[in-house]
C-alpha cells in the first residue's frame, strides 16, 4: 500500500506531488487520460505566475510542474479515477483501465469542468461552431464573425485571442461591466476587433449543422433579439469537479468539497483536498498550486501520527485538529 | 503502432478508396487535448488493426480537407466508409469512451 495517492494534474495537484515527493513519501499522481495538466493546457500566455517576468506559456508551465514532480520521484499515472473508496483506514481508486491502487491518504485535486449555457441545443453544435477552447479551435474562424460569452478574465483572454483569427469578436456579457482583472478589460477594450454587448444573456443558439447565430435577451428590459455568428465561444465559469466523491465527501452550499477552516482536511479522515475544487473564490493557478502545498503537508502530518498511534486515523485527526486550533490562537493573538 | 499521415495527395487513396473503414483523427502540432487523445488512439489502432485504419491529417499543413470537412474544433475524429463520413467523435475522450462510440467499427 502507498502512502499517498494524489487524483488531478493541475497546479494543485502538481504541487502537492512536489512536496509529498521531497517528503520521500513516493506519491502516485492519477494525471486523468485526456486532461493532463488541466485548465493551464487550454491557456495561452501565463502572466501572473510569479518567476515569469516574461510570462509562460501554459501548457510549458504545466510540463514543468510534472518535471518537477517527477525529479523527486513522483509516478504519474495517465488514466481516469472512475470509482473512489475513501472510507476506513485504506483509500482505494479504481482506474478506467480496470486497474486499482490503495494507499493511506487521498489528495483530491481534481479542479473543475467549463459551465454549459444549458441551452437544449447546445450538445449538439458542440464541436460545430459551439466551442470551450478558444486555443484550441479559434484555427477554424479565420476572418469570421464570432461570439465570446462571459465577463470574466477567461472571457477576455478568449475573446483578445481570437482576434487573431477572427475580424470580429462581439463579448456577450448579461450585466453593464465586467469581473475582470483590470489589465484584461483594457486590452479587450482597446482591441478594435472587439465589440461589447451589455446586459444580453444567449437564450438559444442558432443552427441545424452549425453554429449560425443567438437569440439574445436583454437582462434589464427583456428585450429579444438576433446575432447572426459563425462560432461562439463560452467562458462563464467552472464548475467543481465532485462527481466522484458525492454521498462521500461533505460539499458546500457552492457545490464545492468542504474543508476543515484553513487546512485540506475534508469530512473523511485522510482524505484532503486542493485546488479549484475546494475553491468558490479565487481559482488562480498560483492560489491551487499554493492550495496544493497545504494538502501536502497535512497529508504529511496525517501520516506521521498514524505512525505514532500505530495506524488509527481517528486519532490523528483529532491531533491535526488540535494543531489547527493551536495555529488559530496564535494567529489571533498576533492580530491584537 | 503510430497511426500514419495522411496529407491532401495521399488523402484519396488512403482514405475515400480505402475497402476498410478509415478513422481520421483531424489534428494539430498547438492543440493539447490532440497530443492527450493521440497515444490513444495508436493503441486502438493496434488492437483493431484488422478492422479499422487509423490516419492523421494535420489541419495547419492541409486546411483544404480540414475546410471540405469543416472542421471548427479539434480533434476531431471522422470515420469514412466507402468515401464517405459515417461517424464523427469530437473532442479528446478516455479510450473507454472513444471505444463505445466508435464500437459499431472495431466491435
Amino acid at each position: 500500500m502507498r502512502d499517498i495517492i494524489i487524483i488531478g494534474s493541475g497546479p494543485a495537484g502538481f504541487t502537492a506531488a512536489i512536496y509529498a515527493a521531497r517528503a520521500e513519501l513516493k506519491p502516485l499522481l492519477i494525471a486523468s487520460s485526456v486532461e493532463i495538466g488541466g485548465e493551464l493546457m487550454n491557456t495561452t500566455e501565463v502572466e501572473n505566475f510569479p518567476g515569469f517576468p516574461e510570462g509562460i506559456m501554459g501548457p510549458d508551465l504545466m510540463g514543468k510542474m510534472q518535471a518537477q514532480a517527477e525529479r523527486f520521484g513522483t509516478e504519474v499515472v495517465y488514466d481516469d479515477v472512475v470509482e473512489l473508496d475513501v472510507e476506513g483506514p485504506v483509500k482505494r481508486v479504481k482506474l478506467g483501465n480496470g486497474g486499482g491502487h490503495e494507499a493511506k491518504s487521498l489528495i483530491f485535486a481534481t479542479g473543475s469542468a467549463y459551465r454549459k449555457l444549458g441551452l437544449p441545443e447546445e450538445e449538439r453544435l458542440s464541436g460545430h461552431g459551439l466551442s470551450w477552447c478558444a486555443t484550441c479551435d479559434g484555427f477554424f474562424f479565420r476572418e469570421k464573425t464570432i461570439a465570446v460569452v462571459g465577463g470574466g478574465d477567461s472571457a477576455m483572454e478568449e475573446a483578445t485571442f481570437l482576434t487573431r483569427f477572427a475580424d470580429k469578436v462581439y463579448v456577450i456579457h448579461r450585466r453593464d461591466q465586467l469581473k475582470a482583472s483590470k489589465i484584461m478589460q483594457q486590452r479587450a477594450f482597446d482591441n478594435p476587433k472587439i465589440e461589447f454587448v451589455w446586459n444580453a444573456e444567449v437564450s438559444a443558439i442558432h443552427g441545424d449543422t452549425a453554429v449560425t447565430g443567438v437569440t439574445l435577451r436583454d437582462t434589464v428590459s427583456g428585450d429579444v433579439s438576433a446575432l447572426d455568428l459563425d462560432g461562439l465561444f463560452v467562458a462563464i465559469g467552472n464548475d467543481p469537479r465532485t462527481h466522484l466523491v458525492h454521498g462521500k465527501l461533505d460539499l458546500t452550499a457552492e457545490g464545492t468539497i468542504a474543508v476543515d477552516g484553513r487546512s485540506s482536511r475534508t469530512s473523511v479522515p485522510g482524505v484532503f483536498a486542493a485546488g479549484d475544487v475546494i475553491d468558490p473564490t479565487y481559482r488562480q493557478a498560483v492560489t491551487a498550486a499554493g492550495s496544493g502545498t497545504v494538502a501536502a503537508l497535512d497529508a504529511e502530518h496525517y501520516l506521521a501520527a498514524l505512525e505514532d498511534t500505530d495506524g488509527e486515523p481517528a486519532a490523528a485527526s483529532a491531533e491535526a485538529a488540535e494543531v489547527d486550533e493551536l495555529v488559530a490562537v496564535d494567529l489571533a493573538d498576533a492580530t491584537r | 503502432m503510430t497511426a500514419r499521415a495522411v496529407s491532401e495527395a495521399t488523402f484519396d487513396q488512403e482514405v475515400l478508396q480505402n475497402d476498410k473503414a478509415v478513422l481520421v483523427d483531424f489534428w494539430a502540432e498547438w492543440c493539447g487535448p490532440c497530443r492527450a487523445v493521440s497515444p490513444i488512439l495508436d493503441q486502438i489502432a493496434t488492437e483493431h488493426s484488422d478492422k479499422l485504419d487509423i490516419v492523421k491529417l494535420n489541419v495547419d499543413e492541409n486546411p483544404g480537407l480540414a475546410m471540405k470537412y469543416q472542421i471548427t474544433a479539434i480533434p476531431a475524429m471522422k470515420v469514412f466508409k466507402g468515401g464517405e463520413v459515417v461517424r464523427t467523435v469530437i473532442g479528446a475522450k478516455p479510450k473507454p469512451i472513444l471505444e463505445q462510440d466508435l464500437a459499431e467499427f472495431i466491435g
